[in-house]
């Protein structure tokens, strides 16, 4: 490996600073795409201790852009988990009581098998080679680890947006093995207006000459003017009219007056900016790619011939949808479509919508409902799985 | 404090009669649930596998902050995601006066339930035609303390008309209950008219029609 490469490429897309299960080739991932992945692997972190019936273990699944450091500092930014207000000693995600398990996906860099990989079938990473992959290929990924933990069946599967259309999969995949589900902010399909800002996304990161038909790593470089646009672009639709006025206004950035330029004049592009470069450091433009497309193939009633009711059919599992009132990009109408396909299956499920000006993003910050409801639905949860005790 | 449409905190006699209609163990859905008092009760008393559809964000908070599964919704227009002959029974307390449908909502509880349980304030108590009567106003009372122009009670029927709408979609009445001013019943035996004049809320046990 080259000395420019070696500072290119990501350590821990390869060598994560997380736990590793390496499947071989006599434990392929089937992508829907119709390829067998093998090898792979999937990073993943835990938090809390299994109970001696495996009863208590809790999977969290990520957003697009977040990863399996979803309690702990992050090893490259260094900033703590973005869960951290839910997980912990005590938190809704009590780690005294919950064996939480939270993984990467597959198609992401940190760890998990994904573009940024070393392509076993050639000499560098797999790059675009890498096949697409679904949210149910991630699920299937996630089901063999629990495999591989010896966990049979959740006590729970939460998540927000991406990681919430994971877990309407798993509810729908394997609802024997999902006692109870907590969709957050997130949609049974992928609507247009959300695949086409994907696609800005995506041309901003292809139309950069340094992603190089997707081989930049190889070429020692990295498209970080396209990534960073293609996540300035993502980062205003998480938030809300009304917060980045409440936030921003048009208040000007160190300076008293416009200077006639195109620099960052207003506060709101150098946040824009700020944000752009500190996403570049931490993820791979091509598992942007990947993760964007995997969430607009997402359409869960195509799978049950158009109908979302038959996705739950027969479910058992108890479910928790929360949805927030200044959520653009998920709106709660997408909630109520899965809160109604649930009471057409005849499921156990309660909805909350929680009035914020906060957006999309609402779901990753302190919301006294979004807590209280999350908390609510967990202890009695824990309750009826017969948890009450703490985990022994 | 119960957060149903007529405001009153005087729902503790009418849940205890609900959950007299209800069978252990019986399948349950609670319309317009409200802070999940009811529900509460009927988990308790009855075993019932219980589940809610309350409008206010504050109601639904609550209900599932106490691990119940409730639901936001609207009874005008989210009762139609449920297949028929879903629960045993549905339970509307407090909440038809304030639809904006009730014949809709009605038939959508005896399609969705084997039976429904509908609870209201009486219109026809004679506190309140006495206050329409003799003071010339709509009335206010302990029991329904809006005034006109912020209720949001739009629908409010008397119990005479509301045994005509049992009867205009065929509904069977198979029991019911008029709770006067003190919270006790009122004669069983006595006619309709009675009822309607000393029965400030009433309580109907319905069957789908035939």
């Amino acid at each position: 490996m080259s000395a420019a490469l070696d500072s290119i490429a990501n350590p821990e897309a390869e060598n994560p600073s997380s736990l590793i299960v390496r499947f071989g080739p006599d434990k392929p991932l089937m992508l829907d795409c119709g390829v067998a992945l093998t090898p792979f692997q999937i990073a993943y972190q835990t938090y809390g201790t299994l109970n001696a019936d495996k009863s208590n273990a809790l999977l969290i699944c990520h957003a697009l852009t977040g990863d399996q450091h979803v309690a702990n500092d992050h090893p490259l930014t260094k900033k703590s988990g973005w869960w951290l207000n839910m997980i912990g000693p005590g938190k809704v995600f009590d780690t005294d009581r919950f064996f939480i398990i939270c993984s990467n996906v597959v198609g992401a860099c940190m760890g998990t098998t994904g573009p940024a990989s070393q392509n076993p079938h050639g000499d560098g990473v797999w790059a675009i080679d890498f096949p697409v992959v679904t949210i149910r290929d991630m699920v299937r990924a996630q089901a063999m680890l629990i495999d591989h933990l010896g966990i049979d069946t959740l006590f729970c599967v939460a998540g927000g947006s991406m990681g919430g259309m994971q877990v309407l999969q798993w509810a729908a995949s394997y609802p024997e093995r999902v006692f109870a589900a907590m969709p957050i902010a997130t949609a049974p399909k992928h609507s247009a207006q959300n695949i086409a800002f994907h696609e800005v996304g995506r041309q901003a990161i292809m139309a950069d000459p340094l992603w190089k038909a997707g081989r930049y790593i190889e070429a020692g470089v990295r498209p970080e003017k396209g990534l960073a646009v293609a996540r300035m672009a993502a980062h205003i639709t998480y938030l809300s009219e009304p917060a980045l006025h409440r936030k921003f206004g048009r208040k000007l950035q160190d300076r008293d007056a416009p200077t006639f330029s195109f620099d960052a004049d207003f506060e709101v592009e150098s946040y824009l900016r700020y944000q752009g470069r500190s996403f570049v450091e931490r993820f791979d433009a091509n598992s942007y790619l990947y993760l964007t497309r995997a969430m607009d193939y997402f359409d869960l009633a195509a799978d049950y011939e158009g109908v979302l009711a038959r996705a739950f059919k027969g479910t058992k599992t108890r479910f928790c949808v929360v949805s927030f009132t200044s959520d653009w990009l998920f709106p709660t109408s997408d909630s109520r479509a899965v809160v109604h396909a649930l009471n057409a299956a005849g499921a156990s499920v309660s909805f909350v919508e929680v009035a914020t000006d906060k957006g999309h993003d609402a779901f990753l910050l302190d919301e006294p409902v979004l807590t209280a409801t999350m908390s609510g639905f967990i202890s009695s949860a824990a309750r009826a799985r017969g948890l009450a005790g703490g985990a022994s | 404090m119960s957060l149903s449409p007529t405001g009153q905190n005087t729902t503790r006699v009418d849940l205890l009669l609900v959950a007299d209609m209800i069978e252990v163990g019986a399948r349950v859905l609670d319309v317009g649930c409200g802070d999940g008092a009811l529900l509460k009760t009927l988990i308790e008393r009855r075993r019932v596998d219980g589940r809610g559809i309350e409008l206010s964000q504050a109601g639904v908070n609550s209900c599932v902050a106490q691990g119940l599964s409730v639901i936001q919704g609207d009874a005008d227009t989210d009762l139609d995601a449920y297949p028929d002959d879903s629960f045993d029974y549905v339970v509307l307390s407090q909440t038809l006066q304030a639809t904006r449908n009730p014949r809709v909502v009605l038939e959508q509880l005896l399609r969705i339930g084997r039976r429904a349980i509908v609870s209201f304030p009486n219109f026809g108590h004679w506190r309140v035609r006495a206050s329409l009567l003799f003071g010339g106003r709509m009335p206010v009372t302990e029991n329904l303390t809006y005034a006109w122009y912020e209720t949001p009670n739009i629908h409010f029927c008397t119990i005479r008309d509301f045994v005509d709408l049992c009867d205009a979609i065929g509904a069977k009445i198979e029991g019911g209950v008029a709770l006067n001013g003190s919270g006790n019943k009122v004669g069983l035996q006595l006619p309709w008219a009675v009822w309607n004049l000393f029965g400030e809320q009433a309580i109907f046990l319905l069957s789908r029609p035939r």
